[in-house]
């Protein structure tokens, strides 16, 4: 085996096992809140004063935050949030992006006027805006739809809308690639129509980039909602994602420091293995990528 | 070049001019009434009269061009006026856009704020490119070395912890459990004598790194495939063959090439790391620019909210154009016709 050809398999080696470590753990992490609260079932809500900033015990793993909710059962409660939340962003900015970017890509009329507004999007001042559009908004919908439903389609609306523009970006170059292709010509020319072109012909091929652009847009969703509790702007306390348990934990942190430490370590660990997770796609579905590599 | 330099300016107008209006629309559509903590006490009449004197009493095109007028032409001539001590037309009559909250023009608001954000943000910045240029040059100059890999562990790592929680967790250790820095930014601290100056260093010290960890990953990650993509250029080779010192290949062959989409991506991260700064300065309780943005947004305090959003939108369409013309300036091969 000559130096090259082993150092190439030594590094796909390591780049799979950071692959298959991100995909491990993520699914460990949403196995865990999904069927966590069947095992360690404690009311999350459910207040006992007198076992209040406890430390770790039998009962109660994690301890107890200052009105003696269980932090283990508000921390599986809470990652079925967090994680529900970047799903549903991702899903919805993945939907925007590829439309836009399709359309753009597809019909030279769009192009012109969807690009724009796509860097007009790409130079919006998101975090104020977002801060903003919670002020606004988290009231009226809230009183409309429920508290817990209207915060909920607020966030995931405002983070999918403002995170929709790479996606369409990277569908685009490849829509326009793709629509050069011969086989692409060939459907054309018997007189297919442009939505079975799309859906039948172009879709699938394009679909990589757009996997790799959904993997990496959970992290960033997950990452903008705890930002956005973190700043008190998110989720209300008794609805609380692991960005709120965090913010509320601040002030006890010299009292009970794992009410912040637990949280953090969760946003971190599921973002890290979501990273890897999607550098790892991006090698693997793109052969001819060498990011981060030579 | 300075046709499109020229193109790409008048491109910005109205970029700038779009935003400017979905942020000044967005927040018209704000339901509060800044009347309503005022005692019910107050007869219709002077309640309407308030309302008058805060400008909400017109249509809202009359007030979405007063307000572009206040904030393009009035504040910039109020600044000139500053600069050059002199007086331009009649500066007394002139409106400015004024917060609800304090009555005193934002800018000046603004003003007040800035230098804490700039310190903070710009040493910061400093930080995170003197760490991460050197450390993502190594890393893509001895790929696959345990170096290289821990590089990349850490800069993923970096990456992926969001600032809110470095920021705790340095707390956490720093403070709460050795006592060693201030977690609270004092903004009245004055730089007088060597121990103010020391104190000043320890309060810096935990905002500065918090930013310049994230920071350092991002760059450090780009700088090192930015390396890894000239690195094994055939010019590069040829430069060895002909027994050039490696010193002189790895710094002049090398990285000048590489450096070029490295710092247009350092121009790009600027905005990025200013609206960064906002949580940070909510960690440390540091009155910055951030901080008068959330404090304007708890306190419905509408006109601050709007310019201060909009100064973020100007930094980052204004960094976008110097990314754009920093990469036609320093790469020969970029020709814009």
């Amino acid at each position: 085996m000559t130096e090259a050809v082993r150092s190439r398999t030594a590094r796909r080696l390591r780049r799979h096992s950071g692959t298959i470590a991100g995909a491990a753990v993520l699914s460990l992490i949403a196995l865990a809140v999904l069927f966590g609260p069947a095992v360690h079932d404690v009311d999350p809500q459910y207040l006992d004063y007198r076992a209040k900033n406890q430390g770790p015990s039998l009962d109660h793993p994690l301890g107890t935050d200052n009105l003696g909710r269980d932090t283990l059962a508000q921390m599986l409660a809470g990652g079925r949030i967090s994680l529900a939340v970047g799903m549903a962003a991702m899903l919805l900015s993945l939907t925007l992006g590829t439309m836009v970017g399709v359309t753009a890509g597809y019909f030279h009329r769009f192009d012109g006027p969807l690009m724009r507004m796509t860097d007009l999007f790409l130079a919006l001042p998101v975090l104020p805006l977002l801060l903003v559009t919670m002020m606004l908004f988290r009231d009226p919908l809230q009183s409309a739809l429920g508290p817990e439903a209207g915060i909920f389609i607020l966030i995931v609306a405002v983070i999918g809308i403002t995170s929709w523009m790479q996606t369409a970006r990277i569908v685009r170059g490849q829509v326009l690639a793709i629509k050069q292709w011969e086989y692409v010509v060939a459907a054309r020319s018997i007189g297919a129509r442009p939505l079975r072109i799309i859906v039948l012909h172009i879709f699938p091929n394009a679909l990589s980039p757009i996997v790799v652009a959904a993997t990496l847009g959970i992290a960033q969703a997950i990452i903008t909602e705890s930002a956005l509790s973190f700043l008190g702007l998110g989720f209300p306390s008794d609805f609380p994602t692991w960005g709120r348990l965090l913010y509320d934990g601040v002030p006890f942190l010299t009292l009970t420091p794992a009410r912040v430490i637990w949280p953090g370590v969760a946003i971190s660990v599921t973002v890290l293995s979501v990273n890897y997770l999607g550098d790892g796609l991006r090698d693997a579905l793109d052969p001819h990528a060498n990011v981060g590599d030579g | 070049m300075l046709r499109y330099a020229i193109r790409r300016l008048l491109f910005a107008i109205p970029t700038l001019l779009a935003i400017s209006f979905v942020v000044f629309a967005l927040l018209d559509l704000a339901p509060g009434d800044p009347t309503a903590q005022l005692p019910l006490t107050i007869p219709p009449e002077v309640r309407e009269q308030i309302r008058q004197s805060l400008g909400i009493g017109q249509p809202f095109p009359v007030r979405y061009l007063r307000w572009l007028q206040q904030f393009l032409v009035n504040e910039p001539l109020n600044l000139l006026e500053a600069v050059l001590g002199a007086e331009i037309g009649d500066s007394g009559a002139r409106l400015r856009v004024r917060s609800w909250a304090t009555r005193s023009p934002v800018v000046d608001l603004v003003a007040e704020r800035l230098p804490q954000t700039l310190t903070v943000v710009g040493i910061s910045y400093l930080v995170a490119i003197l760490i991460a240029v050197p450390v993502g040059v190594l890393s893509a100059y001895r790929q696959h070395s345990i170096f290289d890999r821990l590089g990349t562990v850490v800069t993923m790592i970096g990456f992926s912890v969001p600032t809110f929680f470095t920021g705790t967790v340095l707390i956490v250790i720093f403070s709460a459990s050795l006592g060693w820095l201030p977690s609270i930014y004092d903004t009245t601290h004055r730089v007088t004598d060597l121990d103010s100056l020391v104190y000043q260093v320890k309060q810096m010290a935990m905002p500065v790194m918090v930013l310049a960890l994230f920071n350092a990953a991002q760059i450090s990650r780009f700088t090192r495939s930015a390396v890894l993509d000239t690195i094994h250029q055939e010019y590069v080779r040829t430069a060895r063959a002909k027994g050039l010192t490696e010193r002189v290949v790895v710094l002049i062959h090398v990285l000048r090439n590489s450096l070029i989409p490295v710092v247009t991506v350092l121009a790009l991260g600027i905005p990025t790391t200013f609206a960064g700064a906002v949580i940070t300065e909510q960690i440390f309780r540091i009155n910055g620019i951030g901080a008068l943005l959330i404090g304007a947004i708890e306190g419905a305090d509408i006109p601050t909210v709007q310019t201060v959003t909009f100064l973020f939108a100007v930094l980052i369409v204004t960094f976008n154009l110097v990314a754009d013309l920093l990469y036609g300036v320093l790469d020969p091969r970029i020709r814009y016709d």
